[in-house]
């Protein structure tokens, strides 16, 4: 697909694949384009050229909810939980408007979720007192409310310190392993090689760079892209 | 079921104060605050719920009273016809504005609300058959037993209308409509992205509150016994609308009722001791003082008082 | 319409689209730029004419007058966006309604204000060039219109040459793009945004007293101009400083054109359908970022 802005080309003819069930990287530079790669997937951008199919249908004429109803959640990079509303309530909606739970069931499908994700205690407490971390973990729980097959976790472990990083990454293999297929933006490359069966390097806008991540971590194009020529 | 309960009450309330001995002028007030009740319930449906600020509802309050012009005019339609009439042209209306321009920020949904002021009022205006510029004078029919006077009647009307809006702003409230609302009001984008139609609500949200206010118009015509474009397209309504759902609190149903019961009452008083300019001067200062020193309402002050109540026992 | 009609609407359009430029550049700015929803920007505008009125009861010249108020009318601004800043974009979340209903009620308090002071009657002021017409082969162009027309043109010039060739300009709109860049190059982005409102304000003191020279004024005709100032600045493309110039000859002709077929009744309705058919097709404005 492609995506202008303007005059200015944020994606150009970017074509990728992702298998389901697969756990898949997307790296790259500031600015690179991976936000709007996933914008574009997920239905906040429309794509100027190209197409977008998900499990064979063609999507990129649908809305946003539309595409979730069918599968895809996304966490932001910048949290926003639903500030006036309690870290609960903040999985009713989703449960609510995708799965379509009637009340007293998504509540309970909700306390289930923080449980697993370690934020069960916090239940009431209003979204906006959560510090960092926890900010980071409502996002991951509210788009497993959405029960997904594919999840786009972008930068969900910015600027967090290192057990954390453990943290949140342990709650993505385990997701992973219940069948969701994940697409993982990050730059905490440990984090990304760690856990990518395969790694797409995008700069300014095209892919540089595709394979497994050792190819990833050898190849030029991208050492050059990171660290300038 | 409270509510209900509370509902029942205040008909029989009303009714009771409608055929009582009490003073004329007691209904020829109460009318406006009980208007002003359903306006600013309907505004809050859009603005407080879902966070799209309506600068027109003027507009919609307006074409409201001409709907019912015209169906009087042309069929001497009763008052409930008239109103359901009006209601469904100004959420119409409503749906229309919000199909062009909720697609886009806040800041331009409100600014095309004033511009559907402007249209609305320059096409009445030049409307020979209701009247133009200088307006109609209208006859009222014979009132209805048991009623006294026409105006009591109206009173009565109002008195339901403006639990029909209640009812309906707090259904919404409570529903997962209401939380969808709120999940747009507090991050679009992210409703969006979790299975949220905003786009959908957003117009239900808009064309109920534009028939709501609609209805209330209706019943302006025969209160005056005249219609005009000026007064019915007077940005009063508009400001009002804004203020006392903001006074009062934006995020209860309760909220606007205290605001347009407070603030209406404050402007009944204002208007007649001392003038109709100082009365939206003192409107348009409480809304600043509001917005910035208590932008919970008189409800979110409340609350913090109650807090500080059971935390100092 | 005739020929000799038609071409007299136009150039009479051109004059009165360069008036409404002027007039909506300073929104341009506070709202294009800078974010800031101020609904409150005509009623501003406004209060300037009454100034000026007031200044012109001295027998000063009205656009000196304009001139003269510039600084009070900068201060102003920087007073005003310092404390939309304070109570409403720091504090983030439902700034966004809350701010909007401020401005909006900001509005009403100056409308009212100057009815309170100078009640509903039209004032005008007097200058040489008021009243007296240029005449041009077969048109009459009234020269208060001129000299409108040559203050809208220098003060948007001017306006251009310093946000794109002074240091503090290009800051301002610098932090229109990229405010946290800004940040980490040292600048204090809420003071370059203070002094840009502050401009923005003091531009439109200028404009209140070009429209007290077009024509009378009275305290409600703020409501029409919130319509034709953002029509223009939502044609012309938020942050775009030339094309506030195209949106407001466009808006001008059309507005002429229409005065000179339906009549004065039509005009003011010009604005406001302009504004809705742009947001409707095209909301990203003829030279939008």
């Amino acid at each position: 697909m492609s995506k202008r802005f303007g005059g200015f080309a944020a994606l150009s003819e970017v074509s990728l694949e992702v298998a389901a069930g697969e756990r898949f990287g997307l790296i790259g530079p500031n600015g690179s384009g991976k936000t709007t790669l996933i914008n574009c997937v997920s239905g906040a951008l429309r794509n100027e050229a190209g197409s977008i199919a998900f499990r064979g249908e063609e999507i990129s004429r649908l809305a946003a909810y539309q595409r979730t109803r069918r599968g895809i959640a996304r966490s932001f990079q910048i949290p926003r939980p639903f500030h006036s509303m309690s870290v609960l309530e903040n999985l009713v909606v989703p449960l609510g408007y995708v799965v379509r739970l009637n009340d007293a069931d998504a509540r309970a499908e909700a306390l289930r979720i923080l449980q697993t994700i370690g934020l069960a205690d916090k239940a009431q407490t209003p979204s906006n007192r959560l510090s960092q971390v926890e900010l980071r973990k409502l996002e991951l729980a509210r788009a497993m409310a959405a029960r997904p097959r594919l999840l786009i976790s972008d930068e969900a472990m910015a600027g967090l310190a290192g057990n954390e990083v453990e943290e949140v990454l342990k709650i993505l293999f385990a997701l992973n392993a219940t069948g969701i297929t994940i697409i993982m933006i990050e730059h905490i490359m440990q984090a990304v090689m760690r856990f990518s069966q395969r790694v797409i390097c995008l700069d300014a806008g095209r892919i540089i760079c595709e394979g497994t991540p050792a190819d990833i971590v050898k190849n030029a194009d991208v050492q050059r892209a990171y660290l300038g020529a | 079921m409270k509510f209900w309960i509370g509902v029942a009450v205040t008909v029989a309330l009303a009714t009771g104060l409608a055929l009582s001995r009490t003073n004329e002028y007691f209904f020829y007030a109460g009318f406006v605050v009980l208007q002003f009740v359903v306006l600013a319930t309907a505004w809050n449906i859009l603005g407080g719920y879902a966070g799209y600020v309506n600068f027109g509802t003027a507009a919609f309050f307006g074409i409201g009273a001409y709907t019912a012009v015209v169906l009087f005019k042309a069929a001497g339609a009763p008052l409930a016809l008239q109103i359901l009439a009006a209601a469904a042209i100004s959420g119409l209306l409503g749906f229309g504005t919000g199909l062009l321009t909720l697609r886009l920020r806040g800041i331009f949904f409100s600014i095309a609300t004033v511009a559907v002021i402007f249209i609305m009022e320059t096409a009445m205006v030049n409307w020979r058959y209701v009247g133009g510029a200088t307006g109609m004078q209208l006859l009222r029919p014979p009132v209805m037993e048991p009623f006294e006077s026409y105006t009591r009647m109206l009173f009565v009307a109002m008195a339901i209308l403006a639990l029909v809006a209640v009812s309906i702003a707090r259904y919404i409230e409570v529903s997962w409509i209401g939380r969808g609302l709120r999940a747009i009001r507090d991050s679009e984008e992210a409703a969006e992205c979790f299975g949220v139609p905003t786009l959908r609500l957003k117009l239900f949200a808009c064309t109920v509150s534009g028939a709501l206010m609609g209805a209330a118009g209706a019943a302006m015509p025969m209160y005056m016994s005249f219609i005009e474009p000026p007064s019915s397209f007077s940005l009063t309504y508009s400001v009002s609308a804004l203020a006392m759902p903001m006074i009062g609190g934006t995020s209860h149903w309760l909220g606007p009722v205290i605001g347009a019961i407070l603030l209406g009452s404050v402007q009944q008083i204002v208007t007649v001791t001392i003038s109709s300019e100082i009365n939206v001067l003192v409107v348009g200062v409480l809304l600043v003082v509001f917005v910035v020193a208590a932008p919970d309402g008189i409800l979110g002050l409340l609350k913090k008082l109650g807090w500080l109540l059971r935390s100092s026992r | 319409m005739s020929f000799e009609l038609l071409l007299e609407a136009i150039v009479f359009g051109v004059l009165l689209g360069c008036f409404y430029a002027a007039v909506s550049i300073g929104l341009s700015v506070a709202f294009g730029l800078l974010d800031v929803p101020h609904v409150a920007h005509p009623a501003v505008m406004v209060l300037g004419s009454y100034c000026t009125y007031l200044l012109g009861r001295y027998g000063l010249d009205p656009i000196l007058a304009g001139i003269a108020l510039m600084p009070l009318f900068f201060l102003l601004g920087v007073a005003i966006y310092r404390f939309y800043y304070e109570s409403f974009e720091k504090r983030g979340s439902d700034a966004g309604v809350r701010g909007l209903a401020f401005f909006f009620g900001l509005a009403f308090i100056i409308e009212v204000g100057l009815i309170l002071a100078f009640g509903v009657d039209q004032r005008m002021v007097e200058a040489a060039y008021i009243g007296r017409s240029l005449a041009l082969g077969e048109f009459r162009i009234p020269w208060r219109m001129l000299v409108a027309f040559g203050v809208a043109l220098v003060l948007t010039a001017a306006l251009t040459i310093y946000l794109s060739r002074t240091f503090t300009g290009r800051a301002i709109k610098a932090v229109a793009q990229d405010e946290p860049a800004l940040r980490l190059m040292g600048a204090n982005p809420v003071r370059i945004k203070q002094w840009a409102f502050g401009i923005a304000t003091a531009v439109t003191a200028l404009a209140g007293a070009m429209l007290i020279v077009v024509g009378p004024v009275e305290p409600s005709l703020d409501r029409v101009y919130i319509g034709r100032t953002f029509a223009v600045v939502v044609l012309a493309g938020l942050g775009s400083m030339t094309g506030t110039l195209a949106a407001g000859l466009i808006l001008g002709i059309s507005e002429s054109i229409v005065l000179m077929q339906f009549g004065a009744s039509w005009a003011p309705a010009v604005a406001f359908g302009l504004l809705l058919v742009v947001l409707g097709i095209r909301p990203q404005g003829l030279f939008g970022r």
